[in-house]
């Protein structure tokens, strides 16, 4: 009998998590090739939709917030408030979902052939994060009409907010894809979140509003804006919408809001709201992974 | 001097595996289960019993039995796709299968975008891909077809390309399961000889298969699994005596 030198074999099946998606950047390039140029397959205004969709959302936002709600008294440049923050709920909302169905999207492959299955939320929301750049575009736009003028700080503040939203999605999608090859009931609680993010977050208020109908509940306060995509939202604000100074019709003094108060806080809190997403996501996937080709 | 001696390719060491009948389909069920104390996890069955065997460098194995006695389970827990639930498996050098060839395709991609996405999911690197891609093509016999998308293609020719960028891959060791009713019977002859081609460049193979012609010619040891058990480990012509006398 050949003794056996354990060392030069691999354990087939074993990956290093997430780590491994560096290992494979080739096939998670193409992965998300896959996913992008299959979008818009067969229809024919393709990426147009891109566009169509945050628009309209955005029109329709506009006109019952802004205008029939009136908070367009309260908040200047109310249109670029409502948009520098909408677009990074919808980058939140696209790739949350994305990721979800990734796994069981993919059940022919996570059934026959074995590769570290990290791949596919990732590139499900590497995918999903490329129709957020058009709408980031449109956003930058809007913000140079209005005179806005971009400083090296502002582009820190938007690539601080991506990160932060791209890397609780990490976590959550992870977690959310796993879970939803034995429970498909995932994506529907997927589903409220996405309901529930919308609103959860200082888009169609401000902030203080929040603050100050929560003054004898501080703690709710401090919830609410651990919340890592509504400090994303609020970096965003800052970087686009915060650096104009704006006026209001009935008083000459600039009414942009500043940060909240101790912001620097809940940049750690919603940070911390991130790293245990990404473990328990991490943790929760790697234990399921096990038995994904079975359970699918 | 045990070093000197060549390593195997593939290690199963007393490998069980349970599957489970499961009960629960929604979080509902589960819930409602846990509350009548009824089990979540409902019956398992054993689909492998204390399965152990060693391929060496080189070999070409069969793993034979009928429908159902775990042969393509095995071949899942080597490739990784599922793993054991005792037992630990090894595998050395880089392990690849013709495991349902075309599971990787999709419909709305062109040929040429599948030889390219299933290289990679089967482990090659773009500049492999290229290097190969006409040989890849050629193969298949798909010519001009290569720039359509796949859902335009005959099944024939559909199986054809996914075989023949399977077949391609660099590889120590392969896997081959039920693949080969693939296509007419010329190209069937054409895989044949590639596959011996590829034992003959000293890959190890592991074959999953019900064709006991092909069996014959590609095979030199065979095992036999009988519900989830071995029951035979040994020459080819022994082990489809075995088969049949079942």
């Amino acid at each position: 009998m050949t003794q056996i030198d354990y060392s030069a074999f691999d354990i087939p099946g074993r990956s290093r998590g997430i780590l491994d998606v560096f290992r494979y950047r080739y096939l998670l390039r193409l992965l998300i090739g896959k996913s992008t140029s299959l979008r818009y397959r067969n229809s024919v205004l393709g990426w147009f939709w891109s566009y169509v969709r945050p628009t309209v959302q955005f029109l329709v936002y506009y006109l019952v917030v802004g205008q029939i709600l009136q908070l367009h008294k309260q908040v200047p440049f109310f249109p670029l408030y409502l948009f520098s923050g909408l677009v990074l709920v919808n980058l939140f909302n696209e790739t949350l979902a994305d990721a979800t169905r990734s796994i069981v999207a993919n059940k022919a492959l996570v059934r026959k052939i074995y590769m570290p299955r990290e791949l596919f939320p990732l590139a499900a929301i590497v995918g999903a994060f490329t129709h957020f750049l058009p709408q980031l575009a449109v956003l930058l736009f809007v913000s140079l009409l209005f005179g806005w003028l971009p400083s090296l700080l502002s582009v820190g503040l938007v690539l601080a907010g991506i990160l932060l939203v791209v890397a609780f999605v990490v976590g959550l999608g992870l977690f959310f894809s796993a879970v939803n090859v034995r429970f498909r009931d995932a994506s529907n609680v997927v589903e409220i979140i996405r309901t529930v993010a919308t609103w959860s977050v200082p888009i169609l208020y401000t902030w203080s509003m929040v603050y100050e109908r929560a003054t004898e509940f501080p703690w709710l306060f401090h919830l609410y804006m651990s919340n890592p995509l509504a400090v994303a939202v609020e970096l965003f604000h800052h970087a686009f919408w915060g650096s104009i100074p704006g006026v209001l019709a009935e008083d000459p003094a600039p009414a942009n809001l500043g940060w909240p108060p101790e912001f620097g806080w809940y940049v750690a809190a919603s940070l911390g709201v991130i790293v245990f997403a990404l473990v328990i996501g991490q943790f929760v996937f790697r234990r399921a992974e096990r038995t994904f080709a079975q359970d699918l | 001097m045990p070093t000197t001696q060549p390593q195997p390719r593939i290690v199963v060491e007393h490998v069980s595996k349970w599957f489970n009948k499961r009960s629960t389909r929604s979080m509902k069920d589960a819930f409602i289960n846990i509350i009548r104390r009824r089990a979540v996890r409902a019956t398992q069955f054993q689909a492998l019993d204390d399965v152990s065997f060693t391929i060496g460098e080189g070999e070409s194995v069969a793993v034979m039995g009928l429908n159902g006695s775990g042969k393509s389970t095995t071949l899942k827990l080597v490739s990784g796709v599922l793993e054991p639930d005792e037992g630990r498996v090894f595998t050395r050098g880089k392990v690849a299968g013709l495991i349902e060839v075309g599971a990787g395709f999709h419909p709305d991609l062109t040929g040429r975008e599948n030889v390219f996405l299933n290289a990679a999911i089967l482990g090659m690197s773009e500049k492999e891909t290229r290097a190969r891609f006409d040989e890849i093509v050629a193969f298949s016999e798909i010519g001009d077809f290569i720039d359509q998308e796949v859902k335009h293609y005959s099944s024939g020719m559909f199986m054809r390309l996914a075989f023949s960028v399977a077949i391609h891959v660099e590889l120590d060791v392969l896997l081959v399961d039920e693949v080969l009713a693939v296509g007419d019977a010329p190209f069937r002859a054409k895989c044949n000889a590639k596959l011996k081609e590829l034992a003959a460049q000293g890959v190890t193979m592991m074959v999953v298969s019900h064709s006991k012609g092909q069996v014959k010619q590609l095979c030199t040891r065979g095992i036999v699994i009988r519900k989830g058990r071995v029951v035979f480990d040994g020459p080819i012509a022994e082990a489809l005596e075995v088969l049949e006398t079942q």
